[in-house]
């Protein structure tokens, strides 16, 4: 069991109703926690659109989580 | 006129860009070329009337990505100077919302530095966009529409 702090933003955000929390998780990577969190909130995004981060830099959706890590799940971006 | 390195690089304000100001981090007096590119709040998008827009960001991620790409536009087209900033937060229709900058000896490769960020910051900064339309309705751009059984513009 890992406690991993997830940052929410954009539209992510606005279904899960938080900008942050720490979950208690048996998911292994960011790919199992996505799934994980497609059933709590609902979240209609395909991973496949999602890019995700590990402690503020870009990573891997197989990398391994571990405790304390900090994942941010990226929509499509839209800048300028 | 400065000779010095200035301090360019990626940023965000949540504050109104000084683009005068913005500029004056470029004088290089090696420089002879200067290009800018300045991204406004438009009042429509794809049929939609815009009222004003919301941007956020992943700073921490975003600066970092920001720099990365200064870095490689410096080395791609080696030019001297290059600064970047962005706005977050509420911005109603016209006001700026991006600002690139380039100084560099010629006025070739000021031009295509400047291109170079600005194509690169839309596609890689996690920024995003929330447009709020005229008739009420509101939705995140490029966001709404990949969320597979949600239509766009749905709350």
């Amino acid at each position: 069991m890992n406690r991993i702090r997830v940052e929410y933003f954009a539209l992510l955000r606005e279904r899960a109703g938080v900008n942050e929390e720490t979950i208690e998780t048996n998911a292994q990577t960011p790919a199992q926690l996505y799934t994980e969190l497609v059933e709590r909130y609902g979240f209609d995004i395909e991973r496949t659109r999602l890019k995700v981060a590990i402690n503020a830099q870009f990573g891997d959706w197989s990398a391994p989580l571990r405790n304390g890590d900090e994942v941010v799940f990226i929509p499509p971006v839209a800048g300028g | 006129m400065k000779t010095s390195s200035p301090v360019p690089g990626f940023s965000f304000t949540d504050q109104p860009i000084d683009t005068a100001q913005a500029r004056l981090s470029l004088e290089d007096g090696s420089c002879g070329g200067y290009a800018s590119f300045e991204g406004w709040v438009r009042d429509n998008n794809e049929g939609h009337s815009v009222r004003r827009l919301e941007y956020e960001s992943f700073a921490e991620l975003a600066v970092k990505e920001g720099e990365r790409i200064i870095a490689e536009a410096s080395k791609k087209f080696g030019v001297a100077n290059i600064a970047c900033v962005h706005r977050v937060g509420s911005l109603q229709i016209g006001e700026l919302a991006v600002w690139v900058g380039v100084s560099s000896p010629h006025r070739a490769e000021a031009f295509a530095a400047c291109r170079y960020v600005i194509d690169e910051v839309k596609h890689r900064v996690p920024i995003w966009k929330k447009e709020h339309y005229v008739n009420g309705d509101s939705g995140w751009v490029n966001c709404e529409r990949c969320a597979a059984d949600s239509p766009a513009h749905s709350h």
